[in-house]
């Protein structure tokens, strides 16, 4: 049953203010719709939404533990397809970052691996924020975290981000999406295609976290954005293994735009040799994916000075 | 039989967490409003509501004050004023 | 009807009996033939149910305990390494209230490796919440598994039952067992249904987060829970009986302890070999008996001690030890007889000079699958003296204790 404007994840959580995790929680589950369960793991996400006994979820929905959703979720699935009623039942999986890519990474490969009929979330905050902020396996290269942390002697996190996406697609899912709470509509249109398509689909949320990044609450919006536009979090579409599409970009922006609002890159743009490390992250992924969109010659864009003869 | 403990959908609206704002809210100027929704996309607390072109406002009950509506809204037309405004 | 079969097929046959949607399997030694005989079953078309192949103990338990919040009847089974690795989920659905049945076939704890019986495995998840009930024979492995389902979805019991059955002697022996009609089962176990589900029609949250003005009553709820168990599982035996004809069940078994000066208790297939022991040891004019506990949790400690507190010695024969601890069985049933009278749990004194006290030892026995012999029992028959043994292992080798690294 869904709150009075209609939205099947209500208000009254107790998400810090500006969190991307809770915009993307409610447009999933806006677009999935009343008949969805949802099986969530432990983290941010599920403490602010169901502190007993207020629940802001309109849907049925069940936590367990921290790495089994995965697992409860195929056994939701098997019982609705049991009971004839899993036709019309939407089933997801969600979690964290590290609720999905460390901790529960085995029950969901063993999930994948088994092909249920389940749409899997990860909210990617890029650490474990419900705990403090502490470092994940999708916690970026260089990243300022209370386990990675600054010092003399360490410039934060050692290790790039563990290439969830690919883990997905490796696992010949159906369909595997990034996304972004900069891109709300895009959150959506890929719920939407996802819940079309039969077998297990994977949708990493990129979701800013004013808390554990260290950033002004409103600008959750445009730096979600700008991780996309610097080509720091390609936004990409596989189907069937296949990479289907690419949200291209027209104009990349320095990395600097992205980094220069957060607290936890900090250390990195006070220093011109970290920035182009993390810029050549940008760089490898831009042109891995091809992010740069070819305006092609004849269909120039209009410039105001006049090209040389 | 007490137990398991299970809780009803939709009831965190019990709790009023418009008491969170400390010095901004969100102004709905409702002037150049083209309805295109984007503020009731992007607001974490689910409580912008409106059905047609300067008609939409937050519940300011819910709002925490983070201020992402005016950032997204493509014609300016929310502002963050000091929480005091009336 | 009557049937030649192993323990673990025996174990499959009653659990397709009892129709559950779901099942998850995960592979661990002894108990895998009960999920590879589902598997069969279904391969077959003689069980319509949705098997699941899981990565993992951890996901075998986590996927009943999802199938079961969705209202589908259930099942798993599980040994020794595995219920370890679940014991985090195995706390969670007693927790959460879900009438789960799995089956453990008991197994020693690594380190060291040892695949063999005995009941370390089940033992330490005692304090989960889980209903644990172990069988002697096969066809008390068999008809315990109809009894859990009907016992754990009562609705005003709605608590997950662990059926232990000893590693190999029962789940890799063979025994002539009645397989019950599907209609004795039918009309003995009704349909589950569920108090509270997921469903789209009915939206709930199932485990919220749940601070400390609210904790405590949803523990001491299951544990009161407990004590309503105590009451309805001799229901559920007699009810048994009257459907399928033998008194399987209950939460204890007396066998010649009326008379008796010295019972050994104990669980599992060991009361077997007790039971003759006894048998020969009564022919030789020894006043000797057992009381075989089959319901360990809820403890039955009200039972246990009307049945021993008129018997001067007690030997508890236990297959499991608690580490740098008086064993798990003897600590209960010792406190068992530590509560001031009429205060709900029995009452005794050793140390404190009451009357009705039994000489209470302990003794250690069969860990790692070490076999327990006739003789094994009449040393433990032997050594109860005057004085309570706390602690004394039987057939230990003190020969390889003198081994160094």
């Amino acid at each position: 049953m869904a709150q009075e404007n209609g939205h099947l994840f209500g208000s009254g959580h107790t998400a810090c203010a500006g969190c991307g995790q809770a915009i993307a929680a409610r447009l999933v589950v806006d677009v999935t719709g009343k008949n969805t369960i949802i099986a969530n793991n432990t983290g941010c996400l599920e403490v602010f939404s169901t502190k007993y006994p207020e629940s802001a979820w309109g849907v049925p929905w069940i936590h367990s533990l921290f790495e089994n959703a995965a697992a409860v979720a195929s056994g939701i699935e098997v019982a609705l397809k049991y009971l004839g009623q899993k036709e019309n039942t939407h089933v997801i999986c969600q979690a964290g970052d590290g609720g999905t890519a460390d901790i529960g990474l085995q029950a969901l490969s063993g999930m994948w691996e088994r092909g249920h009929d389940i749409l899997s979330i990860c909210y990617d905050n890029e650490a474990y924020m419900n705990t403090g902020v502490q470092r994940s396996g999708l916690t970026p290269f260089e990243t300022s975290t209370s386990t990675t942390p600054i010092g003399k002697l360490s410039l934060g996190n050692p290790r790039p981000k563990k290439p969830m996406p690919e883990i997905a697609v490796a696992h010949g899912l159906v369909y595997v999406a990034t996304a972004s709470a900069g891109y709300p509509q895009d959150i959506q249109k890929k719920i939407k295609k996802a819940i079309s398509l039969k077998g297990p689909k994977y949708i990493q949320i990129h979701v800013p976290c004013p808390l554990g990044w260290r950033h002004d609450s409103q600008l959750t919006y445009d730096i979600g954005k700008l991780a996309v536009e610097t080509g720091l979090y390609p936004l990409v579409e596989y189907e069937n293994g296949k990479l289907t599409s690419v949200r291209k970009l027209t104009k990349i922006k320095p990395v600097e735009e992205y980094l220069k609002f957060q607290g936890r890159f900090k250390h990195i743009m006070s220093s011109p040799e970290l920035i182009k490390q993390i810029q050549a992250v940008a760089d490898y992924n831009i042109e891995r994916y091809g992010l740069k969109m070819e305006v092609a010659a004849s269909a120039a864009v209009p410039v105001t000075s006049q090209p040389k003869a | 039989m007490f137990g398991p403990l299970l809780s009803k959908a939709i009831t965190a609206k019990a709790n009023k967490t418009g008491s969170w704002r400390v010095d901004v809210k969100p102004k709905f100027l409702r002037k150049d409003c083209i309805a295109c929704k984007m503020c009731v996309l992007i607001c974490p607390e689910a409580c912008v509501t409106g059905d047609a072109k300067n008609t939409y406002m937050c519940d300011y009950e819910f709002c925490k004050g983070c201020g992402n509506c005016a950032a997204i809204c493509p014609k300016k037309d929310i502002a963050m004023v000091k929480e005091e405004e009336k | 009807m009557r049937e030649l079969l192993e323990g673990s097929e025996a174990v499959a046959e009653a659990v397709r009996l009892c129709k559950p949607g779901v099942v998850s399997a995960y592979p661990i030694t002894p108990q895998t033939h009960i999920v590879e005989g589902l598997a069969a079953m279904i391969a077959d078309g003689k069980f319509t149910s949705q098997f699941v192949n899981v990565e993992s103990e951890h996901s075998a338990a986590s996927v009943v305990l999802g199938s079961v919040a969705t209202g589908v009847r259930s099942f798993t089974a599980t040994s020794s390494q595995g219920l370890l690795l679940m014991a985090e989920v195995v706390f969670n659905i007693a927790g959460m209230r879900l009438p789960v049945i799995m089956t453990c076939a008991n197994r020693a704890i690594s380190a060291p490796l040892n695949i063999w019986n005995d009941h370390q495995d089940a033992i330490t998840v005692r304090d989960s919440g889980w209903i644990q009930m172990h069988a002697e024979n096969i066809q008390e492995a068999l008809d315990l598994h109809i009894q859990a389902y009907r016992i754990g979805e009562s609705p005003k019991i709605m608590l997950p039952v662990m059926v232990n059955m000893d590693g190999f002697i029962l789940t890799h022996g063979l025994e002539v067992v009645d397989v019950p009609t599907q209609a004795q089962v039918d009309s003995f176990l009704p349909a589950y249904t569920p108090l509270y589900k997921l469903d789209v029609n009915n939206p709930l949250t199932f485990g919220p987060l749940v601070d400390p003005d609210y904790y405590m009553e949803a523990r001491y709820a299951i544990h009161q829970t407990h004590k309503d168990v105590l009451k309805l599982i001799p229901l559920v035996k007699d009810e048994f009986q009257k459907v399928f004809g033998r008194p399987t069940g209950g939460l204890i078994e007396g066998y010649r302890i009326d008379d008796a000066e010295k019972v050994i208790v104990a669980m599992g297939s060991v009361c077997g070999t007790i039971k003759d022991v006894v048998d020969s040891l009564r022919s030789k004019g020894k006043k000797v008996g057992l009381l075989k506990i089959i319901t360990y949790r809820p403890f039955p400690a009200d039972a246990i001690y009307q049945a021993l507190k008129d018997i001067p010695k007690v030997a508890v024969l236990e297959k499991a030890v608690s580490l740098g601890s008086y064993s798990p069985v003897l600590t209960e049933i010792r406190s068992a007889f530590s509560k001031p009278e009429g205060s709900g749990l029995a009452s005794y004194s050793q140390s404190h000079g009451k009357k009705k006290s039994p000489v209470i030892s302990g003794f250690v026995i069969g860990l790692g699958g070490r076999d327990i012999t006739i003789d094994s029992i009449k040393e433990v028959y032997k050594r109860l003296g005057p004085k309570p043994i706390s602690e004394e292992y039987i057939d230990l080798k003190p020969e390889l204790l003198e081994e160094h690294i």
